[in-house]
């Protein structure tokens, strides 16, 4: 398939693992953010291909491990209301909150639908005027331009029964939050192609300054994966840290302006709790204030909802690039994805989920 | 107008006989229900164990052991590109009992229905159950039709029983893999459960991905007939082929090595599972199988699938290995191995 067979290929792969043995001379601890990333890791294998010298260690990018538990409640209370069209992701449907799950939800009689787009909630909204809808607006920087789409086009139809419960998250203040961190052992990013098709590179140039890190923009195939790896390691031995673009098909240094503009005009940054890390300021988005008609939060009154996250688990640590999933206790035995503790065993994206699906062998 | 009731031309009313769409009254078990009966199913399914209407179908079966098989099918919509409900509930069955190495014979049908269904759409699914029927050499013996209230089943739900007989000396079995043996896969994966998600409510997009639906006695027959030594026969329908690998792993506590280049997806169905997120080995089939066969068998029986039309695209995927016992690994496009998991629920299509 076009656009994709050629970054699958096992040749130019190849070719790249060679000149990144060649330009290793010394151990590198290298964060990929992306939790579609870490996926694609670790379905190639790429991590076993790679030379000793480098770690990769999985970052924060998975939307769905990241919700905090307290959205999830807040998202069961309101779609099990009488009146209510609750929409979702698909892969949110499966995230547990402290008791209970959408699916569990909707197996009671709760109105659960699963949307490709958000713009599906919005018509559902149009064509049921007499129901609630709401849509569980979560991800990074990459979904949230479609999802502001959905509150403005609702705005502008006059939908006064379409709201999101948001739960954005923002990949940079992330990035600081772990590069500041005193046990922090990363040294390079693969920054999230999908994320910088959004946002441009931009505001990763601070960031690479102040904490002298290369930050390579790369995709989501195995060639885009070991090109980044390649770019980030030729940074890190030459000892210039800064930005260089790898997903060039994609990302351009402006990102897009015009997604850019919708979220600015919907959205506004906020403080905001990450499921596994806690608080992080400035590192979320919200519904502005003077569009709270379309904030299902304050419209269905949850914000009294309030929950605190299970001890046990390791997935902070783990999405900070400080443990490996299978240095946690649980992992495999009393934590699997059908049993999840936490976090990143929760969606597939999720660095436990992944090693569980991927590559279990050996490690027990 | 005369005051007094004209009794010579009362007349009794009868009901509306001539319905576009399925009543409550069509299973009450009276006059509809033997009207939709004789008018509708019987000619679609005739047979002599049918066409007497007894409360039972009495066969008479060739020597050997019997195969048994039921399953339901409740697939949503019950039309999609490349079958319907009716085919597929007919080939499932024939595919369920053929697996055991059994040549199919006979076919029950059970129809849940619900009230308000058209009855040309319930035309339509008779009128391919029986196409499906004639191709894979099957007969309906024996039926049962229940009609519930609106909102009570989706449409129409479908069970299906079969039997068969198994040939002298074919013992298939999913516990009787050994290291050494070899896996082989019919053709491509993830065709059936794709074709029904691109037209599932929500997620519909234009695509050409058609369902795979077809009865696989006939290749069955072609496999047994090139390795009598064929260890075990399974279709992966849903949870797709990883799931099936993997019951195989876990049911004769071997290992079992795969070889990522050698599994083809069809380049519209790779596109559909990439938009969704949804990788292939996790997808439902309704026209493949995998065949564990000893090594020695091998390159008969590929090449006597790939002369079959339902096995064109065979292809030999694996092998069983004595490593990992339980454990389904797969040597990925750039050389490295993972592991190949059982599903945990639905696929569901990724947020980004």
């Amino acid at each position: 398939m076009k656009y994709l067979d050629e970054f699958r290929d096992p040749e130019l792969a190849k070719g790249l693992l060679e000149e990144i043995r060649r330009a290793v001379t010394r151990p590198w601890v290298i964060m990929e953010i992306c939790g579609g990333q870490t996926h694609s890791i670790m379905r190639y294998g790429i991590d076993q291909l790679l030379p000793d010298e480098i770690t990769l260690v999985h970052g924060p990018g998975c939307p769905v491990c990241v919700t905090p538990l307290e959205t999830i409640d807040r998202a069961l209370v309101i779609a099990a209301g009488d009146d209510v069209i609750f929409t979702s992701f698909g892969d949110m449907l499966r995230v547990p909150g402290s008791n209970d799950d959408l699916f569990r939800v909707k197996s009671r009689g709760g109105d659960v639908r699963m949307v490709y787009s958000p713009l599906e909630a919005v018509k559902l909204a149009r064509e049921n005027p007499d129901r609630e809808v709401v849509f569980l607006a979560v991800g990074f920087e990459t979904t949230a331009p479609g999802n502001a789409m959905a509150v403005k086009q609702a705005a502008a139809e006059g939908l006064s029964n379409f709201s999101e419960i948001v739960s954005h998250v923002l990949v940079p203040p992330a990035m600081e939050a772990i590069l500041s961190s005193p046990a922090c052992r990363v040294q390079g990013f693969l920054a999230a192609g999908h994320v910088c098709a959004i946002m441009g590179w931009e505001e990763y140039e601070p960031i690479a300054a102040k904490y002298e890190v290369p930050i390579v923009p790369t995709g989501f195939e195995p060639v885009d994966i070991l090109e980044g790896i390649l770019k980030t390691v030729q940074l890190l031995e030459k000892g210039t840290p800064g930005v260089e673009n790898k997903y060039l098909r994609v990302v351009r240094e402006q990102g897009n302006p015009a997604a850019r503009a919708v979220v600015d005009e919907i959205y506004e940054v906020c403080d905001r709790k990450w499921r596994g890390i806690g608080n992080i300021p400035r590192s979320g988005l919200k519904i502005r204030a003077e569009l709270a008609a379309f904030d299902a939060e304050k419209k269905f009154e949850v914000e009294g909802i309030v929950t605190e996250e299970p001890a046990i688990c390791i997935s902070g640590e783990i999405l900070q690039g400080l443990k490996k999933p299978h240095e946690c206790p649980a992992f495999g035995t009393e934590c699997t994805p059908t049993t999840p503790l936490g976090a990143t065993m929760v969606s597939s994206e999720g660095a436990c989920a992944a090693y569980h699906k991927y590559s279990r062998k050996g490690l027990s | 107008m005369s005051s007094h009731p004209d009794f010579e031309k009362m007349s009794c009313p009868l009901p509306l006989m001539d319905h576009d769409t399925i009543q409550l009254a069509h299973g009450a078990g009276g006059l509809l229900s033997a009207q939709l009966i004789d008018k509708l199913i019987v000619p679609r399914f005739t047979s002599p164990e049918l066409d007497v209407l007894e409360d039972q179908a009495v066969l008479d079966l060739p020597p050997g052991r019997v195969a048994f098989s039921t399953d339901t099918f409740v697939v949503s919509p019950i039309f999609f590109p490349g079958g319907d409900i009716g085919d597929l509930a007919v080939n499932g069955t024939v595919n369920d009992v053929a697996m055991s190495g059994a040549d199919p014979i006979a076919l029950s049908v059970g129809f849940v229905l619900e009230e308000g269904l058209p009855m040309s759409d319930f035309h339509r699914v008779l009128c391919s159950m029986e196409t499906a029927a004639a191709r894979a050499g099957v007969r309906i013996v024996t039926g049962d039709t229940k009609v519930v209230g609106r909102g009570s089943c989706d449409k129409i739900f479908i069970n299906t029983s079969g039997i068969g007989v198994i040939p002298e000396g074919v013992r298939l079995s999913a516990g009787s893999l050994a290291p050494g043996d070899t896996v082989i896969l019919s053709g491509t994966l993830a065709d059936h459960g794709m074709a029904v998600m691109t037209v599932r409510e929500g997620l519909s997009f234009q695509s050409t991905v058609t369902s795979d639906t077809v009865a696989l006695n006939g290749l069955v027959e072609t496999i047994l007939t090139a390795g009598p030594g064929t260890k075990t026969l399974r279709d992966p329908t849903r949870g797709g082929a990883a799931t099936t690998l993997n019951e195989f792993a876990k049911s004769s506590k071997v290992g079992i090595k795969l070889d990522e280049s050698t599994i083809t997806v069809r380049p519209d169905v790779a596109g559909a599972c990439e938009i969704l997120g949804i990788d292939p080995m996790y997808v439902a089939n309704e026209g493949k199988l995998i065949a564990v066969v000893p090594a020695a068998e091998k390159e008969a029986v590929l090449a006597a699938m790939r002369g079959h039309e339902h096995g064109r695209d065979a292809a030999i995927i694996g092998e069983i290995v004595a490593d990992h016992p339980g454990l389904v690994t797969m040597k990925t496009g750039l050389g490295a191995e993972r592991i190949v998991d059982m599903s945990v629920g639905e696929q569901l299509p990724r947020i980004c």
